[in-house]
């Protein structure tokens, strides 16, 4: 018996011919069989067979099959969008799969079960039992170097990571430290290089040895891959040019926290900017602290 | 006392496409600090050679003999294909003849000078830098072009940094596919005295193919004539150039432009 017909929700006439979180048992499992390999071997990138979604390519196609694949009737989920519950991709997802599967959703991060990002995560620690699902444009951090798919699985599969120092070099000589900001390439388990998504790289620490299991869906490059929890996840660097994260001189404008990514917001048509957490649940929680 | 042996070995190489033979039973020893000329009309099978005994293509039959640093011979063919990498990347360098092909144009030429020094592991800034200008002083570039695109570089002087990017990491065997092509004759001249003095300060031995008769004898300590896949004369380049035997040797001498 299928998952779906058990739900009340699903018998009813007007969503009859639609499985439980769209997509059909068949695929799911194929989705699932991908993430178990993904999971098996961390960082290491593995296809899957990414179908059409109700929603275009850059929108979020592979976390959303992902979650589609996984997502269970007692799951909690959140979705965000640069940090933000509110944004009109997280609004839309989370729309979605309220539609297709009428699980309960929310916008903690503590109460979520299954919580699906767009470049951020969130400034709450995740814990054991907790799924965090990306959703990733490009999945292979060699790219920009070597245009020859061929190519860059042989350098994955021997371990030929020099040529991504290059970028780093360059970011070094042009600009007097590693410029890059987001999607900062990391090594995990000191095998596999990995692209994290364009999350900025303040949360690149976060992946390290994370309770949570992370997994990341690339539905145009019909890619998965996973950082199971308790992962070793560093960043690039160089010895004389170690790791850092940025930093604001400011608190949050709104919560006075310190410790979050900040966001710099525009507030009127004179120039009136503040800068502000892009966690909005964050921000939330520490307003309702005081 | 132990004879010298060669760093080397290339015995009946040959591969062809289809019914044509373009490498046809080559072969030739190469010895440590030794330039090894291979001149032939287009379509004579010099450039398959080359990327035979480099193993970007397969070969059909014979065998290739490398002996590395620590003085183990390695048959190429049965290297995995990892360690052929590593040591294209380590012990040997490929100079290609259109340095587009041979540099990374969308970054600084100490970028791609760092390149192979990242590849083998190196992490520190600071050192890859002053490793990478110490090569471009070696291959006569300012160092004050550390920073700037290969793009900016004249044809001379992309062939010369694509030198340093190879001998960054101290190769001993260097392949070569026409490194003078497309260059004027003055750029060329400096070029060729540049080789000359590469190759004598640090014992490289190298495989050169070209078409232009004038650079291996100014270069080539040996030489071999190809046609149609064949070797058909090979020896010392003066006694080659000088006293020709081979009719098609004979043809390409007196065809070859003298100021």
């Amino acid at each position: 018996m299928s998952v779906s017909t058990k739900h009340p929700h699903f018998n009813s006439g007007s969503n009859s011919g639609f499985n439980f979180a769209y997509l059909d048992e068949q695929t799911k499992r194929s989705i699932r069989r991908a993430l178990l390999k993904a999971v098996a071997i961390p960082g290491h990138q593995i296809p899957f067979s990414s179908r059409e979604m109700p929603m275009s390519y850059g929108w979020g196609t592979g976390g959303i099959q992902i979650t589609a694949a996984i997502i269970g009737q007692n799951d909690v989920l959140k979705v965000i969008d640069q940090g933000a519950d509110d944004t009109t991709n997280a609004v839309n997802i989370r729309r979605f799969f309220r539609k297709v599967c009428a699980v309960e959703t929310t916008e903690e991060t503590a109460r979520a079960t299954l919580i699906q990002t767009r470049h951020r995560i969130p400034e709450t620690p995740l814990q054991e039992g907790q799924i965090l699902v990306y959703q990733v444009p490009i999945p292979e951090p060699l790219r920009w170097l070597e245009p020859s798919t061929v190519e860059s699985r042989k350098m994955h599969a021997l371990e030929e990571y020099g040529p991504i120092y290059v970028k780093l070099y360059e970011d070094i000589t042009r600009y007097g430290h590693i410029a890059t900001g987001y999607d900062y390439p990391v090594i995990v388990e000191d095998r596999y290089l990995m692209s994290p998504s364009p999350i900025p790289r303040f949360d690149n620490p976060k992946m390290h040895l994370n309770p949570a299991l992370q997994l990341f869906g690339a539905g145009r490059e019909k890619r998965i891959y996973a950082v199971p929890p308790y992962t070793r996840v560093k960043s690039l660097d160089f010895e004389d040019y170690p790791f850092r994260v940025e930093h604001w001189n400011q608190p949050c404008e709104l919560c006075g926290s310190t410790e979050s990514f900040l966001d710099e917001v525009l507030i009127d048509d004179r120039g009136g900017r503040m800068w502000i957490c892009s966690d909005t649940d964050y921000c939330q929680q520490q307003r309702r602290k005081k | 006392m132990q004879s010298i042996q060669p760093i080397l070995q290339v015995d009946h190489l040959s591969k062809s496409f289809g019914v044509i033979p373009a490498c046809d039973g080559v072969s030739f020893d190469l010895y440590s600090g030794q330039v090894l000329g291979i001149v032939g009309e287009s379509g004579s099978g010099k450039s398959t050679l080359l990327k035979a005994i480099a193993h970007y293509i397969t070969v059909d039959e014979g065998s290739i003999i490398y002996r590395n640093r620590q003085e183990q011979y390695l048959k190429i063919q049965e290297l995995a294909e990892y360690q052929r990498r590593w040591l294209m990347r380590t012990e040997w360098g490929f100079v290609q003849q259109n340095p587009r092909d041979g540099l990374r144009m969308q970054v600084s030429a100490g970028a791609n000078i760092g390149e192979r020094l990242l590849d083998i592991g190196m992490r520190n800034y600071g050192q890859i830098r002053q490793e990478a200008i110490r090569w471009l002083q070696e291959v006569e570039i300012d160092p004050d072009r550390l920073d700037d695109l290969p793009t900016t570089f004249s044809g001379g002087m992309q062939q010369r940094l694509q030198l340093a990017r190879v001998l960054v990491t101290r190769p001993q065997l260097i392949l070569m596919d026409e490194p003078t092509g497309g260059l004027d004759v003055s750029v060329q001249a400096r070029l060729l005295d540049l080789l000359r003095s590469l190759v004598r300060n640090f014992n490289l031995s190298v495989i050169l193919v070209t078409h232009d008769i004038g650079v291996v004898r100014l270069l080539a300590h040996r030489l071999l004539v190809m046609q149609q896949g064949k070797v058909v004369e090979s020896g010392l380049t003066d006694q080659v150039l000088d006293d020709p035997q081979h009719p098609y040797t004979q043809l390409l001498v007196s065809a070859a432009l003298t100021p």
